[in-house]
């Protein structure tokens, strides 16, 4: 619908950009409008990423390796998995409340824009509190490129930039497929979070303490391992379990890709299933 | 006020959750998922510690998991905004002019949500539970009974402590940082990321002296059989203090808050 809208319509004088730098700056603005209350928000989203890394460290405190990695490697793996879900959650993390705007016929007014949807959607509300898991994360993973026993080479180097970025597409892909599923379950946020934050737990623990059913589900249905546990298999320089070689830690990008086009097919069926509120 | 009243609004806690059967669903479907990451990863401990792990074999580690994610739903750990946003907005008047204590009111319903969620909520964790790992339940018929009292105490206390940290918002507009601070003490205090058993000894001493156990761990230590007998009865009894105290608690606060309270407006 909106996608067949034509830009050339418009007056483009400052290019395509120029409408989502003004959504995503106005959203910014109105963010940091508040002060205080935005510094308590990413204080809270600090805390959710204490939250998560607590359970670790209990465990930790009785064991002393899981599924094949120690404290030290779970923490990089903790901090790989996260970084990439929280900046995904920052992202288009508010995909989530699609069912809110169904409901209230708000997806209306976005598809009478001449925008594609989910561009508008993704730029219409970021939210930077978000930042504060990925902060936690962020000093998680530097303890941890200390403390473990890691030789730096342009390969090592290379993973620890390419991790992120593929993990965070592969993060933002499940959102806008679990995004995609709304249109046809209503009231279905809950099985959406259970989908991309179930992702998200999976993949911050090693995929090989999972039976073979869920590691091949948690590794080649939904990509989670290669958001994290196959590229810190490589950069701690150890095997993967069977059916997942260390190895397909390379091929994070790949599975980003896969997951694109596999989200964005969904989301397309979505939105063409979608007939509108009545309103 | 009597019984019969708050059996009523009981009832309407009910009506109101069981409207939403596809919420309900989606909810089991969630903690079902969890459930089975949760399971793998406990075993997991389990197995690496050699098979026991503070009483837990691996089956125990996952049943551990599997009650877990079958009792978050009806005592709710998490956080509710209901009375604080009454509070903010005045609509906390309304309750004031009610012939029924807002609290025991409050609590009336959500024993009545929580009863209806018991099932659609906790059954299906368990049974996929059965089907995947197996579970760890005694044979007997006492630990169940025994567990059921427990599981309403945990009620109980889960909504007497939601109920005296939203009751700050009769002080503070901003409750997000205490909202959080609460999320934060809760989820990793009452054993619902891994058991309290399990804590290193300065956390476990730390939730020994909150009611956080008694909301999830007390009533799946008495399910599972670890405490049986006198044991058994006497985490009861501590959930019992629990519950009493923090209400009473709630009750105090109340009083001083809606002294200092005013509503504007007709």
């Amino acid at each position: 619908m909106a996608e067949l809208t034509t830009h050339t319509e418009r007056p483009t004088a400052t290019g395509w950009a120029s409408p989502y730098v003004a959504l995503v700056s106005s959203r910014l603005r109105s963010q940091f409008a508040y002060r205080r209350s935005f510094a308590l928000d990413l204080l809270g989203s600090f805390g959710v990423g204490v939250i998560e890394f607590a359970e670790i460290y209990v465990i930790f405190s009785s064991i002393s390796v899981l599924g094949g990695l120690d404290f030290a490697g779970l923490a990089l793996l903790f901090a790989l998995s996260n970084i990439s879900f929280s900046l995904a959650d920052l992202l288009v993390g508010h995909l989530d409340r699609i069912p809110t705007y169904l409901r209230a016929g708000t997806l209306d007014a976005f598809l009478l824009r001449p925008l594609p949807v989910l561009a508008q959607l993704v730029t219409s509300d970021i939210q930077l509190r978000r930042f504060g898991r990925t902060a936690l994360s962020i000093a998680v993973l530097v303890v941890a490129l200390v403390v473990n026993p890691i030789t730096f080479t342009p390969a090592t180097i290379a993973l620890l930039v390419i991790t992120p970025i593929a993990g965070t597409a592969i993060f933002c892909a499940l959102f806008v497929a679990a995004a995609g599923v709304q249109f046809w379950l209503i009231e279905g946020s809950e099985l959406a979070n259970s989908f991309t934050y179930g992702s998200s737990y999976a993949s911050s623990f090693p995929t090989a303490i999972f039976t073979l059913p869920m590691r091949v589900l948690f590794t080649f249905v939904v990509p989670a391992a290669f958001t994290a546990y196959l590229p810190t298999l490589l950069i701690l320089d150890l095997p993967g379990p069977a059916w997942t070689p260390a190895w397909l830690g390379w091929f994070s990008p790949v599975a980003a890709i896969v997951s694109w086009v596999a989200g964005m097919l969904i989301w397309r069926a979505g939105l063409r299933h979608y007939t509108g509120a009545g309103s | 006020m009597s019984v019969a009243t708050l059996a009523v609004l009981t009832q309407t806690g009910w009506r109101r959750w069981s409207t939403y059967r596809s919420a309900a669903l989606a909810g089991a479907v969630t903690n079902t998922v969890f459930g089975l990451i949760k399971a793998a990863i406990t075993m997991g401990a389990v197995g690496a510690a050699g098979g026991q792990l503070a009483g837990y074999g691996p089956i125990e580690g996952a049943t551990y998991a599997w009650l877990a994610q079958a009792l978050i739903g009806p005592v709710n750990v998490f956080w509710s905004n209901d009375l604080v946003e009454r509070i903010r907005t005045g609509d906390i008047a309304v309750d004031l002019s009610r012939p029924v204590d807002p609290q025991l009111a409050y609590l009336s319903a959500d024993l009545g949500r929580a009863a209806f969620t018991f099932l659609p909520r906790g059954a299906p964790p368990l049974l996929v539970g059965a089907l995947v790992t197996g579970l760890a339940l005694p044979a007997n018929l006492l630990p169940y009974l025994l567990g059921i009292v427990s599981i309403v105490l945990a009620v109980i206390i889960s909504f007497a402590c939601r109920w005296l940290v939203s009751l700050a918002a009769f002080w503070i507009i901003e409750m997000r940082g205490a909202s959080t601070l609460y999320l934060m003490a809760s989820n990793i205090l009452c054993g619902l990321i891994v058991p309290v058993h399990w804590f290193p000894d300065w956390m476990a001493t730390l939730a020994a002296a909150t009611p956080f156990p008694s909301m999830l761990q007390t009533p799946i230590d008495v399910i599972m059989g670890r405490d049986t007998g006198l044991a058994a009865l006497w985490l009861i009894g501590v959930q019992v203090a629990w519950a009493l105290g923090v209400l009473l608690a709630g009750q105090l606060l109340w009083r001083l808050g809606t002294r200092k309270l005013v509503v504007q407006g007709g």
